[in-house]
């Protein structure tokens, strides 16, 4: 029988949001790991924040945690650490996990928290009809800066190498088969993986072409092991080119490793 | 003196911090509780490291002590300040130690003074500063007439824990000193019943076991006066006890990360103070909604803000009733001296399980630092998972509606079953709904809980009664307030019923209106402000009590002094 990750929710996304990309790349990410006998579905645990990220839940037919508001993280660490063959993913978004929950975030990624984060990185508060996050360009205008956001944004890449993150990548949710790629190596590797998924709001902040134009996947001959190479290419972001791909990736012992 | 009578004896110790005043406090608590008594001890100390002035208070009697008296028989002042802040609660036969370096600036103390080289003796013994009063404690036993190599036995099995070897070397030479000197020393006369209680114990370590004999599996918390011993006690019993013990970044994680851990399947608790409850609130109110079983040691310090840091209060009462936004129910249960502290906690995991809920364990500084001799039952407390519903095939559903309101729970890695959880508003399957019907039955299949709570009333000390059941002037508290409640009726001028109210939450409505039926006056005692347990009756009951005790002065009740305000109402 073929693997169904689908729900009767309706989905209440906007037609056309690449959040329904971030869900088939991840339907088909676990698929395809569930059919190589690399996870039981059982054993999955999908958690998510609040934010427009948040309604993936209801549209997975697996283990699901929908928290609140910027709480996700600890929660996941606490599940993992409850169950440690739980596979853990959590969803987050750029107002959830940089904005309301970076004491969290940071935590983990620096006490090597063995659970996934896949941010869906819309760069503005969606749900609530588009405010600056915390990652949003200087002089956006929103609902709470109508004169243009006063500040630089973080970049959430840079920081998370510098926190101590074991795995940092970024891609497209356009590009629905790397991510599905990436999603995979996330989940396989042992340590706090972070994945800063660009998602465009096409309702509020509409950066699709912005980004087609700038994207660029990392060539074969970089060196992820380095943290060196790591971080020059997560501080390589700017008003030209976008780096996709994994940037980073080590191995060292997690968290819950120490209460075993 | 005359230590065979139940009359009760206190000894303070005084010094800053630092000097180990704490410690004295417990080595002779456990000296007393050795030698056959019942002790009750406080601790009371500032909101620094170094410095100010700490004082540990130990009552003992050959009958139940409850609570410390500010009464002094006994004063080892290891600093000249602690003469000072203690003179006035002198008796006129009180024996005061003082350390003998101090013992010039204290010519304008008008009370006989026994010098005690404290110092000396420990660095001729070449023992750290902090351990400096374990001399006294060999003095004090001279004094009292214990022999030599009795208090030598009694020392051994005092310091067991801390190193006997150096501290049974100053105890000697405390003894010693006072022999040389030839100081009077009383007639032996100890209690000669041939018992004693097992421990010294404080409440914090008796939510602890509570807590273990529930088959508490994970411990979360953060650093916060007055919890912060249950987290160290158990991060110590960690692995050897085989549970999680984690100290995350900030109370907001703690709950949390509590929550992801029973969510998987695992007893978990977490603590801390009243202010890292305020951090807490949205997660209670996401456990309730999310239906995850959750356990919660709150102990009380004095607010608002930072307040009086270290010191006691029980103005949380209604903070804690309210605790998390929107309506459900939670289990909120209030012990009053150890052996409740280590009964409620198992209660309130068991309860947290039964019925999927928040359940707190309301206590507050006076009560989790204060230690007493007992001997808990510790196998009358095992886990209880109630008669919890099975899911028995078919499609599994969270939340699934039911009579009693409780869902089947499973967790996440069940072969065959999807476990959603959610702070969402829901559908028996987990995913969220805003439909007017679905909201309103998910709620109606929640406070159905109650009807189950309801009959638990029969089976749990939800209220307890002392004193003179027939008198009609009636004495109701709370908490750690039991402890001086029960001390101060032996010296009303009339009998007086007590009332102690342990569960808050749900409230045993009939009970109290019952116990409270027939008084000719009704007495509120309660360390607040505001008499926050008579609103509480007064909102479930329609009883107004008018007479009211209230003490906000970051200070727990003592005996003689509450008695007397009880008597004003006679």
């Amino acid at each position: 029988m073929a693997l169904d990750l689908t729900t009767d929710a309706t989905n209440t996304w906007c037609p056309g949001c690449p959040n329904s990309q971030i869900l088939v790349a991840f339907r088909m990410a676990v698929e395809e790991m569930v059919k190589k006998g690399e996870l039981e579905l059982h054993n999955l645990v999908a958690g998510a924040g609040v934010g427009c990220h948040g309604k993936i839940s209801d549209y997975l037919e697996v283990n699901t945690f929908n928290s609140l508001h910027g709480r996700i993280i600890p929660t996941l660490t606490g599940i993992k650490l409850a169950n440690p063959k739980l596979q853990v993913v959590g969803f987050s978004g750029d107002g959830d996990s940089f904005s309301e929950g970076f004491n969290h975030i940071s935590n983990a990624a620096r006490t090597n928290s063995n659970i996934n984060v896949f941010l869906h990185n819309n760069q503005v508060f969606a749900l609530t009809t588009g405010q600056a996050t915390r990652l949003t360009p200087k002089g956006f205008k929103g609902g709470t800066t109508p004169e243009g956001s006063f500040n630089e944004p973080i970049n959430p890449a840079l920081v998370m190498l510098a926190l101590g993150a074991t795995f940092v990548a970024r891609t497209y949710a356009g590009d629905i088969k790397k991510t599905k790629a990436i999603m995979q190596e996330a989940m396989r590797h042992q340590g706090f993986a972070f994945v800063d998924i660009i998602q465009p709001c096409i309702t509020f902040f509409d950066t699709r072409d912005y980004f087609k134009e700038r994207i660029e996947w990392l060539p074969d001959t970089h060196k992820a092991n380095r943290f060196e190479s790591a971080l020059k290419v997560a501080r390589s972001v700017s008003d030209e080119k976008v780096p996709l791909g994994i940037f980073y990736q080590v191995e060292r012992p997690t968290f819950e490793s120490n209460f075993e | 003196m005359d230590d065979s009578s139940s009359a009760i004896r206190t000894i303070a110790i005084g010094g800053a911090a630092g000097d180990g005043i704490r410690e004295a406090g417990i080595n002779f608590s456990e000296l007393f509780t050795e030698l056959g008594y019942h002790t009750f001890s406080s601790f009371d100390y500032p909101s620094l490291i170094r410095g100010g002035h700490n004082y540990a208070r130990v009552s003992y009697s050959t009958g139940v002590v409850r609570a410390d008296y500010r009464e002094l028989d006994v004063l080892i002042a290891v600093d000249a300040n602690s003469v000072r802040v203690h003179l006035d609660e002198l008796k006129p036969d009180a024996r005061v130690f003082v350390e003998q370096a101090y013992m010039e600036h204290l010519k304008e103390i008008d009370v006989e003074l026994i010098p005690l080289p404290m110092k000396q003796i420990a660095d001729e013994c070449k023992a750290p500063h902090v351990a400096r009063t374990s001399s006294a404690f060999g003095a004090y036993g001279y004094t009292r007439g214990i022999p030599l190599q009795r208090l030598k036995e009694l020392a051994n099995i005092v310091f067991a824990n801390v190193g006997a070897g150096m501290n049974v070397k100053l105890v000697e030479a405390g003894y010693m000193h006072m022999r040389a000197k030839e100081y009077p020393q009383d007639e032996l006369n100890l209690p000669d019943h041939g018992y004693h209680a097992s421990e010294v114990i404080d409440g914090n370590k008796a939510v602890a076991k509570g807590l273990l004999a529930a088959g508490l599996e994970a411990y979360i918390g953060y650093p916060m006066t007055p919890s912060t011993s249950t987290l160290q006690f158990l991060a110590k019993a960690g692995k050897k006890r085989g549970i999680k013990v984690v100290h995350p970044e900030d109370e907001i994680a703690v709950i949390n990360m509590a929550l992801g851990m029973s969510y998987a399947g695992k007893r978990a608790a977490c603590g801390t103070a009243n202010g890292g409850v305020a951090l807490m609130q949205e997660t209670i109110s996401l456990a309730g909604v999310s239906e995850i079983p959750l356990v919660i040691l709150e102990s009380m310090r004095m607010g608002p803000a930072t307040g009086v840091a270290t010191h006691t209060s029980q103005g949380d009462l209604q903070f804690t009733l309210h605790a998390g936004h929107g309506e459900f129910p939670k289990f909120v249960v209030a012990p009053g001296d150890v052996e409740e502290c280590f009964e409620c906690a198992a209660d309130a995991m068991n309860m947290a399980w039964k019925y999927q809920l928040t359940s707190i364990i309301l206590s507050d500084k006076h009560l989790s630092e204060s230690y007493m001799s007992a001997t808990l039952d510790e196998e009358s407390k095992g886990p209880d998972l109630g008669k919890r519903a099975l899911h028995l095939g078919g499609q599994y559903k969270r939340y699934k509606i039911t009579h009693d309101g409780i869902s089947p729970l499973a967790f996440p890695g069940t072969p065959g079953v999807m476990v959603k959880a959610t702070s969402y508003e829901h559908i028996e399957e987990g995913e969220a709904t805003e439909d007017p019907r679905e909201v309103k039955e998910m709620q109606d299949k929640r406070f159905r809980k109650y009807t189950g709570l309801y009959e638990d009333f029969k089976w749990f000390p939800t209220v307890k009664t002392y004193g003179d059941l027939e008198s009609d002037i009636v004495v109701v508290f709370w908490g750690s307030t039991k402890g001086a409640a029960l001390e101060a009726a032996k010296y009303t001028k009339q009998p007086v019923k007590l009332v102690q109210i342990l569960w808050m939450e749900p409230f045993d409505a009939d009970r109290v209106k019952a116990e409270l039926a027939g008084a000719r006056v009704v007495i509120d005692v309660e360390a607040n402000h505001t008499a926050q347990l008579a609103a509480l009756i007064r909102e479930k009951t329609s009883i107004e009590i008018l007479n009211k005790v209230l003490k906000y002065d970051a200070q727990p009740f003592t005996p003689k002094q509450l008695a007397e305000e009880i008597n004003r109402f006679m």
